[in-house]
């Protein structure tokens, strides 16, 4: 590795101020740190550090993704090949003909998202941040498969540029980056990213009798009373294809178990707040519980048990992979458990009780980030205020 | 019997080249140096130029604002230089002298008022540290407490007692409980024996920081504003014992030359100010970039060895510079010797109990403060530092005060500094927001 580093240390100066590449400064410094790691020692303070740093965290939290990633793009093959009666369900066909259908799908997000955070540290002068390395896998995951790539440039430069760099970057943002993506491409193109037809992807071919790409959720949104949910062929879905993920949806976000691999991953290295996972399940589950006692064909997915709410939809992944971002979540450790229980049990009231929106989940944290730095507020006020209580000289 | 404290958040930092309890005596050492920047607060004001003679405890820089708190020579003999910096900055004064002269008598002193006196013009006075903003303390100002800590939890660090000192902390309490109307408290390791009368003692069980003055205080009875305590350690109160019991001024100090960079770490007594040269010269490992460090990892001052051992004197930890590692996408390492907090690192299944290699790179880039509870995790008090530090950052004094700045100093943010997934300079931030605070205030 000493030739390399020597290669490129060979070439810095042309990177630098002054040099005939000084406008790629921001770009050759993201590569070179994501390659070598910095030399710099520490100028003040303490004299160690501790060995984690932004890039190991963030990549921690891709590691802890890709079993929903990879399940996802078998299971985009799966539905598929239910959905146009194709009999070869071998593993790499399926799992093939998922990847390149959402191959587009991550790498206009990396490329736009990266793209736009490359040229904001040029400008700003900083370093290139990591937070997009989660940000550009999380967004293809949450939307449905047939997606648009154009959209999803749209959706995705909006999100990086009105909802973190307006605000100073990665640290800064007060809303999931993510999250404002899903939101953008719903309420501006919400023909192409609702309904029944969006969540299977048919490529060229035409779908068999009795087909119906209905999410489960989106089954029951727009049924009357209480109905079993189906999977793309007709026949009715077990708990255990419920569990598992075998079911149209947001390509990333359908399979539970593998969302509880990656949760056990953030979990086992301490990467993401088990207080927020924790209180949002007991919320989720208190709220279904409530609203399947008080059921009525009305509202047809108040007739769900509270497990399978828990297990359908966006919510697991919601509030493993979103909720639990740090820099928007609350940040005080009581903040925390209001926090993760409110997005749960918002996110089953927004899905039960909102017919026009089959899924509660993703706004469900959008809203709570809002009210993140309320809650953290009002923590911090009490901290306050018993200082203020014993002291003397009061002001 | 004592009060039994749990502190629960911290940690001790399983750093290697714990030192052997062998002690061995510089002689070797001629020069010997004060540095008026360890000790933040005064105005220091040069009380002699070069070529004076001075005798032990002699006054070498004088506070220009109370025209009380003296620095003194540490050693009788002749002063070598007056090091001053960009914009006549003193940044030392050398005195060339012989370890051996650095005792002095004086006559004892009992009443308040002489003990104040002999402390202020023994140079212990500047030892003394006050909260709010981590100054030597203003002696018109009555403490409400004064806390003494008997034990320093950090990183390879010494005892504070030695079996000279010992013996007077008893009579140093005694001393300084002349000096308050409150109460003198006294904080100790579980086992260590140590009783006191003149004291209230608090035992505190734990991780480091519980040595921390500051977490002690916080544990015990927090600061609040308006009010004023005085802290020091258990060195300093024997040293003030010594010279009020018995008029002894005694530089003599025991330093723990620790850490990976030194070959066999050891004790070396020695006296204050000590030149780093002759006093580890011959100890450091050949053939890498080493970082010296007075102090340790955590709090102290880089040094070379053209450089003098610097305030509290108890301490040298030599580490690997590291500055030439060219680490291969260290992101994606999975080395064992890695330590880290985190459990990211293979290094959680090897446990505390192994002791790691550091050096001194930040080992990653900076970042704003992305991760959220990693602070408060290794920090004992109930403040809340992320919305503390913010508000320093922000300098919105109201705030500052509001979120307990009174009760903080810079090394109480060391371990939440270490442990910064953002390698933000955390004590700086904190020592710039107390000096902008008194500055405001004052």
């Amino acid at each position: 590795m000493k030739g390399l580093k020597k290669k490129i240390d060979s070439v810095k100066p042309h990177f630098e101020e002054g040099g005939k590449f000084s406008k790629l400064h921001s770009v050759f410094d993201g590569f070179y740190t994501f390659l070598f790691t910095p030399n710099e020692t520490s100028r003040s303070g303490v004299h160690i550090h501790d060995a984690n740093d932004s890039k190991r965290t963030m990549i921690i939290v891709v590691l802890a993704l890709l079993p929903c990633c990879l399940f996802g793009m078998w299971n985009v093959g799966l539905q598929h090949a239910l959905a146009t009666g194709d009999t070869n369900h071998g593993l790499f066909h399926l799992f093939f003909y998922g990847f390149w259908a959402v191959l587009p799908q991550i790498l206009t997000a990396y490329i736009v998202g990266l793209g736009i955070e490359f040229i904001i540290a040029q400008i700003r002068g900083h370093e290139i941040q990591e937070g997009f390395l989660v940000s550009g896998l999380l967004i293809p995951m949450i939307c449905p498969v047939s997606t648009p790539c154009w959209m999803l440039a749209v959706a995705v430069a909006f999100a990086v540029i009105f909802a973190k760099e307006v605000f100073g970057g990665t640290g800064y943002n007060f809303l999931n980056v993510a999250l404002v993506t899903r939101a953008f491409l719903f309420f501006a193109y919400p023909s192409q990213m609702s309904g029944d037809n969006v969540f299977v992807s048919l490529g060229e071919m035409a779908s068999i009798d009795g087909y119906s790409g209905a999410t489960p959720l989106g089954q029951l949104a727009s049924a009357s009373g209480q109905v079993e949910v189906l999977g793309v062929t007709g026949s009715p879905l077990s708990f255990s294809d419920i569990f598992l993920g075998l079911y149209p949806g947001s390509w990333g976000e359908t399979s539970t178990l593998c969302i509880l691999i990656g949760l056990a991953i953030l979990f086992a290295t301490g990467m993401a707040s088990w207080k927020i996972t924790i209180s949002a399940v007991v919320g989720g589950f208190f709220m279904a519980l409530l609203a399947n006692n008080f059921a009525t064909p009305l509202y047809p997915v108040t007739y769900l048990s509270p497990v399978e709410q828990l297990c359908l939809g966006g919510f697991a992944f919601a509030v493993v992979f979103m909720a639990t971002d740090p820099v928007t979540a609350c940040r005080t450790e009581i903040g925390k458990y209001i926090y993760g229980f409110l997005i749960g049990a918002i996110a089953i009231i927004i899905r039960c009780y909102n017919t026009g929106y089959p899924e509660g989940a993703m706004l469900a944290v959008l809203l709570m980030n809002c009210f993140a730095p309320l809650i953290d507020y009002c923590v911090v006020n009490a901290n306050i205020n018993r200082r203020l209580k014993r002291a003397s000289v009061k002001n | 019997m004592a009060e039994k404290i749990r502190i629960k958040k911290g940690l001790d930092i399983p750093v290697a080249g714990m030192p052997s309890s062998r002690v061995t005596d510089d002689t070797a050492t001629t020069l010997f140096a004060v540095c008026p920047d360890d000790f933040p607060g005064p105005i220091w004001k040069a009380a002699v130029k070069a070529g004076d003679t001075v005798a032990a405890g002699d006054t070498l820089l004088i506070d220009k604002a109370s025209g009380e708190i003296c620095l003194a020579s540490p050693v009788s003999g002749t002063v070598e230089e007056v090091h001053r910096g960009e914009r006549r900055h003193i940044e030392f004064i050398s005195v060339k002298g012989n370890a051996a002269s650095s005792e002095l008598k004086a006559g004892p002193a009992r009443s308040a008022e002489e003990i104040r006196k002999a402390i202020l013009s023994s140079g212990l006075w500047a030892m003394m540290r006050q909260r709010p903003y981590d100054i030597v303390p203003d002696p018109n100002v009555a403490p409400r407490d004064i806390f003494v800590t008997a034990f320093n939890s950090a990183p390879l660090a010494p005892e504070l007692l030695d079996s000279s000192l010992a013996p007077y902390l008893e009579k140093g309490l005694q001393a300084l409980a002349k000096l308050t109307s409150g109460k003198v408290y006294l904080g100790i390791r579980p086992g260590s024996g140590i009783t006191s009368k003149s004291a209230e003692v608090y035992e505190f069980d734990g991780p480091h920081p519980a040595g921390n003055v500051g977490v002690q205080i916080a544990a015990v009875k927090p600061v609040n504003k308006g009010e004023t305590v005085w802290t020091l350690d258990a060195a300093t109160a024997a040293r003030i014992g010594m010279l009020c019991a018995d008029g002894i001024l005694n530089y003599h100090t025991v330093v723990a030359v620790t850490g990976e960079g030194v070959n066999d770490p050891h004790l070396v007594k020695t006296t204050m100010g000590a030149s780093i040269d002759t006093l580890i010269g011959g100890m450091l490992k050949t053939g890498q970039s080493l970082r010296i460090i007075s102090g340790n990892v955590l709090t102290g001052v880089r040094v070379h060895t053209n450089g003098f051992l610097r305030y509290p004197y108890r301490q040298i930890t030599v580490i690997e510079e590291g500055d030439h590692a060219d680490e291969f996408m260290g992101w994606a390492s999975l080395d064992p010797g890695k330590f880290s907090v985190k459990r990211s690192f293979p290094a959680f299944l090897r446990g505390l109990s192994k002791p790691y290699k550091f050096d001194s790179r930040i080992k990653g880039g900076h970042r704003a403060m992305i991760l959220s509870g990693e602070y408060d995790k290794v920090f004992p008090f109930d403040i809340y530092p992320e919305y503390l530090l913010k508000a320093i950052i922000a300098g919105d004094i109201d705030r500052m005060e509001k979120l307990g700045i009174y009760e903080v100093a810079p090394e109480d943010f060391a371990l939440p500094e270490f442990v910064d997934t953002s390698k933000i300079e955390l004590q700086k931030i904190v020592r710039e927001g107390l000096d902008n605070l008194r500055k405001e205030l004052s």
